[in-house]
């Protein structure tokens, strides 16, 4: 069966493997276009966020390319995101395509539902395949968070502009032709290697920025015009808070979080949904650790993100730490979001000079 | 002791609840005023700029309650229902903190979390709560909000057995006069949120203008809680939103039983929920064929632009039904 899959970040290259060890051909979604997501905002709800439109559009052009099934995942609320299956599917079949559409709900919460599902997705396999599919995938899911981390604490520091990105391209590469455990493990020492010989000005002083917010526009570069990498080639450290491997652990079967969770409790005292309460509980880890600022990343009508959004404005006037919200649709163009953090950059800079003769 | 209520979002949505809790309690109730351009603005000046128009508008009631109470009510709702996988839209979750963190120089907020899922201890705890905030025995606000809760399923009551759909307006609008509507009326169903439906300035009095139009209107209250839940099955999955799923659950009830001639959907400029809820009356409206509009309303809305969409959709109303 032609199986496809939503685009986040760099994951396709993990779930392209997974789909064929699980004996199945991978229809990979296009890294979202301007087209992508003009297709989706053509048939989507008006006030349906960002993720919502560009997954539409990568769906219909995965089905334009052949693809039967298409696998995403599920959730329980209160957040919308936890919806958008069940309205994704009903709009495919309102528009006339006929397409298995599975989506998987959290394993702790339904799990009967998920054993079901996960049946039919892995039909005809033995228990020891699909555990070695499973494994393999969250390793190299692993190992893809890891190479990007170590990518991002580099580039500010390369000697010469775009020495990174171009690694990053050949470790790209590498993790995908990866196939067994052991090739997995060895790609990851590669590179790290190849990420580690990049020539260094350790001269610098880049400033710290923290990036949180909605996890689709923080690990889809498509959504949000490669926000860490644009930072980061100007010259600012910037580690963002979501990373897909230590995110879905946290989420399904272990209880991660519990620390931001209750850095966020004086100020959002409830689970608002998505990333809210993180987004609060981020900031205030962020300012706790030095950081010079912090960039909230949301699509346009996100709920939760809105709900911190309008408490981050506390939060950064108690803990003296500047934050630039970037509400993120349609119409936003990559130049007015460089202009946006050019101007952010400068504040940081001046306020970090301030703050260096107030001590002295 | 003089408790303000911000006479907007739950206030409508339940409608005689908080009113009798804290009357039970003996506190004085004051009432915010009814929203006006004035508690717009202000509730536009302190909340975020990306929240929804009832957002807004909760701020400005809170101001304007700001100086005149000894404390506020700002009800943390998780669930008030049987359904144990619904709560409500995140907005409503944080918007004791969403408040706290935007209008300066507040008396203090009465915080009152309830959620009916957990277990009686953890219920008992925060009336425990309560009562250290109003210097009243936690079993006191148990049973006031008992007696409530009766009263509330009371009104429902009343609601639901009405003899026409006018009357049980009459109640939810809290106005004096039932309308004259004509042998065979256009029967139109309006399904939106409470708060947007019966506050006749955010929805720019639709509901009287259709009446004087002569058409009858259809709202989720009027039908049961009980069938309402039997709706249920009807979708793949529940929405995750006590409200959402009320609307959904009409919207489909009435066009099911063929109650209705065709569908509006009152809506808030860029509610998160309802960009759900909409699509999925539309694919069912679409799929019965019946007529459906969504108009949706913030800060700007004019009169003339709401009455101007309305008789549009009548007209064609109209037309279809002389045709068939």
């Amino acid at each position: 069966m032609k199986v496809t899959f939503p685009h986040m970040g760099s994951s396709p290259i993990a779930f392209r493997m997974l789909i064929e060890k699980l004996g199945h051909q991978p229809v990979m979604p296009l890294r979202p276009s301007e087209k992508t997501l003009s297709l989706g905002s053509h048939y989507a709800p008006e006030f349906a966020c960002i993720p919502f439109k560009i997954l539409l559009g990568t769906y219909l052009e995965s089905l334009e390319r052949g693809a039967e099934m298409i696998i995403t995942s599920g959730g329980m609320g209160p957040c919308r995101a936890g919806y958008y299956g069940v309205l994704h599917e009903k709009i495919l079949k309102d528009m006339g395509y006929n397409v298995d559409f599975i989506v998987l709900e959290p394993p702790q919460k339904r799990a009967v539902d998920f054993l079901k599902k996960l049946g039919k997705i892995t039909s005809g396999k033995s228990l020891p395949v699909i555990w070695e599919a499973l494994s393999t995938t969250w390793q190299k899911l692993r190992v893809l968070d890891q190479t990007e981390e170590l990518s991002y604490e580099i580039r500010p520091w390369e000697a010469n502009k775009n020495e990174t990105t171009k690694a990053m391209e050949k470790c790209y590469k590498i993790i995908n032709t990866a196939w067994t455990r052991e090739e997995i493990h060895k790609s990851g020492m590669e590179c790290t290697k190849l990420l580690n010989a990049i020539e260094l000005d350790r001269s610098r002083k880049p400033l710290k920025v923290g990036i949180i917010g909605e996890i689709y526009v923080v690990l889809e570069p498509a959504a949000n015009f490669d926000i860490q990498r644009m930072l980061g080639d100007m010259g600012v450290l910037a580690r963002r808070s979501i990373y897909l491997a230590d995110w879905t652990r946290d989420n399904t079967f272990f209880k991660g979080e519990e620390h931001i969770k209750l850095a966020a409790r004086p100020y959002l005292n409830e689970l608002v949904g998505g990333h809210g309460t993180l987004s609060v509980g981020n900031t205030v880890l962020y300012s706790k650790d030095g950081y010079d600022g912090v960039v909230q990343l949301a699509p346009f009508t996100c709920i939760p993100e809105i709900v911190s959004k309008s408490i981050l404005n506390r939060v950064a006037r108690d803990l003296d730490i500047p934050v630039l919200t970037l509400f993120i649709d349609e119409q936003t163009g990559k130049a007015g979001i460089k202009t946006r953090l050019e101007a952010f950059i400068d504040l940081m800079y001046s306020r970090r000079k301030h703050r260096r003769e107030a001590v002295i | 002791m003089k408790i303000g209520i911000p006479r907007t979002l739950t206030y409508y949505a339940y409608l005689p609840l908080w009113e009798t809790f804290f009357q039970e309690l003996g506190c004085e109730v004051v009432l915010s005023d009814e929203t006006s351009k004035g508690i717009l603005d202000k509730g536009v000046e302190f909340a975020v700029n990306d929240a929804c128009i009832p957002i807004k508008l909760f701020h400005g009631h809170v101001y304007n309650l700001k100086n005149r109470t000894d404390f506020i009510f700002v009800p943390r709702l998780l669930n008030l229902t049987r359904e144990k996988t619904v709560t409500y839209c995140p907005k409503f979750l944080g918007l004791t903190d969403m408040v706290h963190a935007s209008i300066p120089d507040l008396p203090p907020l009465l915080d009152f979390r309830i959620d009916l899922r957990e277990k009686w201890k953890s219920k008992h705890r925060e009336f425990e709560r309560m009562g250290n905030m109003l210097r009243l025995h936690p079993h006191i606000i148990s049973r006031a909000f008992h007696k409530a809760t009766k009263k509330l399923s009371s009104f429902r009551k009343q609601i639901v057995n009405s003899k026409d759909p006018e009357q049980a307006l009459k109640l939810l609008l809290n106005c004096s006069v039932v309308p004259d509507l004509p042998g065979q009326p256009i029967t139109l169903a309006v399904v939106g949120y409470p708060y947007l439906l019966y506050d006749s300035f955010v929805s720019a009095g639709m509901i009287h203008k259709l009446h004087k139009m002569g058409i009858r209107v259809l709202t989720p209250e009027m039908v049961p809680q009980r069938t309402l839940a039997r709706k249920a099955k009807d979708l793949p999955k529940d929405l995750f939103w006590t409200f959402s799923n009320q609307v959904v659950r009409s919207a489909i009830y009435y066009i099911d039983e063929n109650k209705t001639d065709g569908i509006i959907h009152v809506t808030a400029f860029g509610c998160g929920p309802d960009s759900m809820v909409g699509k999925l009356i539309e694919l069912e409206a679409k799929q019965r064929t019946v007529p459906y509009i969504c108009i949706s309303l913030d800060e700007h809305t004019g009169e003339a632009g709401v009455l101007t969409r309305l008789e549009a959709f009548v007209d064609m109303l109209k037309y279809r039904r002389d045709r068939l």
